[in-house]
């Protein structure tokens, strides 16, 4: 979330489009209500279901299953034709005014560059004009027709009601209605929030979803602002913490991001990321990168990493591809996997094309799972009659099961939506064997350096010489990891400004990335975690929500990443003078008497830099500004552009119905033997989509009798019309078809999935939840994700779970 | 020695007594759960609940052996224009102005008021009790039903008990009643008195 | 009573009055349909404060899990799908549950001293150690609210968590809803607090909201916000004018002295005859 969960109050209109937070995030939405009591705010859905947040809505409008782009590229149009903009925003926090490339083009559906064999672009046409003085070229009168506002709004000319309609599936009054309530909120003291979570993410284009939900908000104004910003809304408790250390495979702690295979050189590794200003007097925060990278290098190698080694940059991995969850099955499927370590994780029931995630776990040597559930992975090898339907003599996968705890019988942190790191304490032991995590991924690493030690090996130093200083060396402790997340300082480190004020004794903890250094004199293991534990203790256990401003900035409130703030972007709350755009939700301000910006939160800014300086609030951009052109950052282009789901009811993209390549995302990964696992409209008419109930979460509550008893048993979701149609009755057992398997479950049939007049034809929907499998105590159910395909999104491969295409009959 | 007339076989006295006790206890666990004054009669049957599970059970009990009762008395109740001429001197009877009573066979038609008395409110009492029977056969009825049947079956014990008031009474008011049920015989002098048509047919006088 | 808040204003089969020295504040719950998410965390907390665990069941079609109120499910969530204007689709959800009565049915009906008791605060509770399994208080209710558990013949209900109440802390569903569709406080609190959500709820287009507090049943402690108060049929028939069934009245009102005096004039009547006009005996001479 730029902004976070209580801050949803201070909204004028929610949008929940792409997400569901009534019902996958009850205990949040409970702001939105707020909202809408105390500023009688109003919530708009937009969804392929009536769902249970439409159910307190003020204005729902369906949606077909994919199509978001056209929806909100619609918006834009609307919001560009009828100059429905905050205008002193968009020219001066946005790069409306920036010149694009003469070399770029978008022809048809394709921008420039595209390499169909490979599947993806070259992008070096995705720029700016770059002018004499090294910065990009502007024109502030908006005319030049390369400029990005007058590209943005031909390319969205487009997109006019009459299209979103058909595209979507959407009546053109319902689309029109939404329109108009977001254009209300260009008013400089309105905002919209736009939540958001899965319902994005898992299509094959979801970072452009999401992007253009962005673009929609910056030309209302709305990001950094009180009650605005986009809001993803993350699924489970600590997936922000596992995105935030670079969990990912491609990335490093705090967002830094491995080399890749070319970048064998630290300092081209460095120069690359550590941007200079595009702009003339902007901060472009970027430029520190490498003393979050040395620091974190020090947190992990310690003495061993030196500036004459690089900092040990020659250990670290040097990617030749991302190694995404669909990768590294890719390649177990190819018999390239000898062993997985499968930790709080359940791919058998969470990835997708269940087929081929179990055939490819056969082909494991061995399979490490770490968890505290019996998860249907650990399974896969039984035979459940109709639900795993597999033959365990022909599997020789061995299979090890380390019970671990949950997070109630753990201390730690736990990193919200909203950025916050929220300490946490143990409310009961784990039952018999169960280990915390940190032990058992311990017990390996140190019976692993040990047989390093012993044996030698091809590369033992990056295992040799792991820091690795924990009181117990079998069980390091949460408190500790804490400390070396946060970062302390190796030597004295002392104020640029002033070299005699030391800021932090050697061996101190640090307060904060500010006083981060790239000589090796500071260690940190995640730069944006800094100064959660400093010499005062530890920030994320503080519990104080008082809430001066009464707008629910609880600075007090355990701690938030970046430098405990709250709002991110918050400076361009403030016009460029420096005031507040709206005073009674004010967020920072300049104090010209005491020369710093300051108020409810940490200013997101350069803390002592005045208005007149013209620095801009997108301080982590080099250009200072927001992005409406995203240069060469998405892999499918500088503006989103709708493209059909990799299974679509239409056979073409009704945009570029001549252009076969324009049909889906054209740099979408698909390897090679999964395009004839995709079905089509002919075979498989409906279009699918899977989510979660309130009742459940995930693939773990069905081992929880209180949840089981809630909903028990699996089903699916389909229309009236259909349900006529197909001879369906509520209560009737159905079989779900794609073309990867089936699924056997009771049918709701309901109003709330309607029919879809898309490009003159009617598209029925079938709504799948995801929470049965084969273990647990709520009745035993099919893995839904035997029906989805094996897609992922351009730039971050999450699988297309929300668009594909079925069938359905009468069991 | 005084000449006695067999009124009851033994099996017939054993079928009323049998009749009698059910009655006598379901109507005591009855009345029970009628009016909290009553509540006080649950603790002759083990309280609250034991009073709940045994009633209806006794019901079942009184309406098995009523049915056999009746049975055996149905064709003695007929009605006839006799019991309408006596009915006539319901007065005389009460004030025991006994000599302008007309002649009676076995059962004067008071006795045969009750009788179908009993033969309506039995069936009657069975089926509506089945109705809120708890927590064997309730479940499967609406709750409107339920709401009808409790109505039905406070009023069909009701006038039940007020009949058998009339009717225990009756026996302890027409002296020398008592012995037909409990010895099975009536003196001569009380056939005659009282169901002098019914003494006729018995002695051939 | 060992507890001031629970003093006992009305008493089942109890015919002499209660103590009245003490005015302990009127409870209400509000439930404010037009906030509630139908998350069924309310159930959950009901389940899990109160100690019970219903059946995993199955899914028949629907999203009403339980499919209904049991002896083990005090509270479960009613979805209903309605069109009311055509083309606006409304996905009523409304949590069922004990309306809490101020003329409480079941306990006019309950022949059982002290198994329902209503508390001097308004809440209806019953008290199953003296509850006889008679069922009678289903027929009372006009809600169709208590269940009579197949394991030991006892009714069940929601009960506010009078046991929570009466220590100065909110029922366990109020405790966890997430959206404050559910609130708790004084009658007075909670009838103001409506029709600030009623005015709301006007402005944004439902022009019969209203407060549901039926009249027929001397209003309930339980309280709904409906956006449609003038259909209440429409949230899983919500009955429009609860009444305790004139049967039942009947029942339990006049027929019972009525009926107990009958029988008791009949005795009487029997006894006053034998000692005026006295016994019919039969001279033994007129054998001859």
């Amino acid at each position: 979330m730029t902004n976070h969960w209580v801050d949803i109050k201070n909204t004028d209109l929610v949008l929940i489009m792409g997400g569901n937070a009534a019902e996958a995030h009850p205990c949040g939405f409970k702001w939105v209500t707020e909202a809408k009591a105390h500023r009688k705010a109003k919530l708009i859905v937009v969804d392929p279901r009536f769902t249970r947040s439409a159910a307190v809505s003020d204005f729902y409008a369906p949606i077909r299953a994919g199509t978001d782009i056209a929806f909100l590229g619609g918006v834009i149009n609307y919001l560009l034709t009828h100059d429905k903009i905050h205008h002193e925003y968009v020219k001066t926090y946005t790069d409306f005014s920036f010149l694009v490339k003469d070399e770029f083009a978008f022809n048809d559906g394709i921008y420039s560059g595209y390499n169909p064999e490979k599947r993806s672009y070259d992008k070096s046409s995705w720029g700016y004009q770059i002018g004499a003085d090294g910065y990009v070229v502007t024109d502030p009168t908006l005319q030049n027709p390369r400029c990005v506002y007058q590209m943005m709004k031909a390319h969205y000319s487009r997109y006019t009601p009459e299209v979103v309609a058909s595209i979507c599936g959407t009546p053109k009054d319902a689309f029109l209605k939404v329109c108009e309530m977001l254009a209300e909120t260009s008013a400089p003291n309105k905002t919209m929030t736009i939540m958001y979570a899965l319902g994005w993410t898992q299509h094959s284009y979801g970072s452009q979803m999401i992007r253009t939900g962005a673009m929609v908000q910056l030309l209302l104004g709305n990001i950094g602002a009180a009650g605005g910003g986009m809001n993803a809304l993350r699924g489970h408790s600590n997936i922000q913490g596992l995105t935030d250390l670079g969990l990912l495979s491609n990335l490093l702690p705090g967002y830094m991001s491995l080399p890749s295979d070319a970048e064998q050189d630290y300092k081209a590794y460095i120069e690359k990321r550590a941007f200079k200003p595009l702009r003339p007097g902007q901060l472009s925060y970027w430029q520190n990168y490498n003393k979050f990278f040395v620091s974190n290098m020090k947190a992990w190698w310690g003495d061993a990493a030196t500036a004459e080694n690089n900092w040990c940059f020659d250990w670290l991995p040097k990617l030749d591809k991302g190694y995404d969850l669909l990768q590294v099955f890719e390649n177990m499927n190819q018999g390239k996997v000898n062993g997985y370590l499968c930790q709080g994780f359940n791919p058998l029931a969470s990835a997708p094309c269940k087929v081929k995630v179990s055939g490819s776990l056969a082909k494991l040597k061995y399979l490490v799972i770490i968890d505290p559930l019996a998860t249907e992975t650990s399974e896969f090898w039984q035979n459940h009659g109709e639900y795993n339907d597999v033959d365990p003599a022909k599997i020789q996968t061995e299979v090890f099961r380390l019970p671990s705890t949950c997070f109630a019988e753990e201390d730690g942190s736990l990193v919200s939506s909203s950025r916050v790191l929220q300490w946490h304490w143990k409310a009961a032991e784990p039952p018999g064997d169960a280990k915390g995590d940190q032990e058992i991924m311990a017990g390996i690493f140190l019976r692993l350096r040990e047989l390093y030690k012993k044996d030698g090996g091809a590369f033992p130093d990056p295992i040799l010489n792991l820091t690795w200083k924990h009181r117990q060396p079998h069980a390091p402790s949460p408190e500790e990891l804490a400390k070396e997340f946060s970062g302390r300082a190796l030597k004295d480190v002392t104020d640029p400004k002033d070299p005699t004020k030391v800021l932090a004794k050697a061996g101190e903890q640090l307060n904060g990335f500010a006083e981060l250094r790239d000589d090796g004199s500071t260690s940190c293991g995640c730069w944006i975690f800094s100064g959660a534990w400093t010499e005062k203790g530890n920030l994320m256990a503080r519990r104080d929500n008082s809430d001066p401003f009464g707008i629910g900035q609880t600075l007090n409130w355990a701690f938030a990443w970046p430098a405990n703030r709250r709002v991110l972007y918050n400076r361009a709350s403030c016009d460029p003078g420096g005031k507040p755009y709206d005073p009674t939700r004010k967020l920072i301000a300049w104090d010209a008497a005491t020369g710093k910006w300051g108020g409810s939160d940490i200013p997101d800014f350069k803390p002592d830099s005045p208005p007149e300086d013209g620095m801009n609030p997108f301080i982590m951009n080099p250009e200072g500004v927001a992005r409406f052109f995203a240069v060469d950052k998405m892999a499918e282009g500088p503006f989103p552009e709708h493209y059909e789901p990799m299974e679509s009811p239409l056979a073409v993209n009704p945009l570029h119905p001549k252009n076969a390549l324009a049909r889906a995302n054209p740099a979408a990964r698909v390897f090679k033997e999964d395009w004839a696992t995709f079905g089509k409209a002919d075979q498989f008419p409906y279009v699918g989509t899977t989510y979660r109930l309130t009742e459940h979460f995930h693939f773990w509550t069905k081992h929880v009798r209180l949840n089981a008893i809630l909903q028990p048993e699996q089903f699916v979701e389909i229309g009236e019309d259909l349900a006529k149609e197909k001879g369906i009755k509520a209560g009737d057992h159905v079989r779900v078809k794609s073309n990867r398997g089936f699924i056997v479950a009771v049918a709701v049939v309901t109003k709330r999935l309607r029919t879809l007049d898309v490009e003159g034809r009617k598209v029925h929907t079938v709504g799948v939840p995801i929470h049965w499998g084969f273990m647990g105590v709520a009745k035993n159910g099919y893995i839904t994700n035997t029906l989805t395909p094996f897609v992922g999104d351009a730039n971050t491969q999450t699988p297309e779970f929300k668009a594909f295409l079925v069938n359905i009959e009468k069991v | 020695m005084r000449t006695t007339i067999q009124r009851y076989t033994a099996r017939e006295r054993s079928n009323h007594w049998v009749v009698a006790i059910a009655f006598i206890l379901a109507g005591l666990s009855g009345l029970a759960l009628f009016h909290p004054a009553f509540f006080f009669l649950t603790n002759l049957f083990g309280g609250g609940p034991w009073d709940r599970i045994l009633h209806p059970f006794i019901g079942v009990v009184m309406f098995l052996s009523f049915v056999a009762l009746a049975a055996r008395f149905w064709r003695f109740n007929h009605f006839t224009p006799a019991d309408r001429q006596w009915m006539k001197h319901i007065g005389d009877e009460l004030c025991n102005r006994d000599e302008r009573l007309p002649e009676v066979g076995k059962y004067n038609a008071g006795q045969k008021y009750l009788f179908w008395t009993v033969v309506v409110t039995v069936p009657v009492l069975l089926l509506s009790g089945v109705v809120i029977w708890q927590p064997w056969f309730a479940p499967y009825f609406p709750i409107w039903l339920l709401r009808v049947a409790v109505v039905i079956h406070a009023l069909a014990a009701w006038i039940m008990i007020l009949g058998i008031i009339v009717h225990v009474y009756a026996a302890i008011w027409v002296k020398g009643t008592v012995r037909a049920m409990t010895r099975g015989t009536v003196s001569e002098a009380w056939a005659k008195h009282h169901h002098r048509a019914w003494y006729r047919e018995m002695t051939g006088k | 009573m060992a507890l001031q808040s629970l003093d006992i204003k009305a008493r089942s089969a109890t015919t002499t009055p209660p103590p009245r020295a003490r005015n302990p504040v009127h409870v209400a719950k509000l439930i404010d349909i037009s906030k509630c998410i139908g998350c069924k965390a309310c159930q959950v907390a009901c389940m899990e404060w109160n100690d019970l665990r219903d059946e995993v069941g199955t899914n028949v079609g629907i999203y009403d899990n339980p499919r209904d109120l049991s002896d083990q499910s005090w509270t479960v969530m009613r979805f209903s799908e309605v069109e009311v204007e055509q083309g606006r689709l409304e996905w009523l959800i409304r949590k069922d549950g004990c309306m809490h009565c101020d003329d409480p049915g079941c306990l006019k009906a309950c022949p059982s001293p002290g198994a329902i008791v209503q508390y001097a605060n308004g809440i209806v509770d019953f008290h199953e150690e003296h509850c006889i399994g008679c069922g009678y208080c289903l027929t009372g209710c006009p809600f169709n609210i208590p269940r009579i558990s197949k394991k030991d013949s006892k009714a069940y209900k929601c009960t506010l968590c009078s046991d929570r109440v009466a220590v100065g802390l909110e029922p366990a569903c109020i405790k966890t809803c997430p959206t404050g569709a559910l609130v708790f406080g004084s009658k007075e609190d909670m009838i103001h607090h409506a029709e600030g959500r009623i005015a709301d709820l006007k402005e944004r287009g439902y022009a019969n909201a209203a407060l549901y507090n039926p009249r027929g049943v001397g209003g309930t402690h339980v309280m709904y916000v409906l956006q449609h108060g003038d259909q209440p049929e429409l949230y899983a028939n919500l009955p429009k004018d609860p009444h305790i069934s004139p049967l039942v009245s009947l029942w339990k009102g006049v027929t019972k002295p009525l009926m107990s005096l009958g029988i008791g004039l009949a005795v009487f009547a029997g006894f006053f005859h034998f000692v005026t006009v006295g016994p019919k005996e039969v001279e033994e001479e007129e054998t001859d």
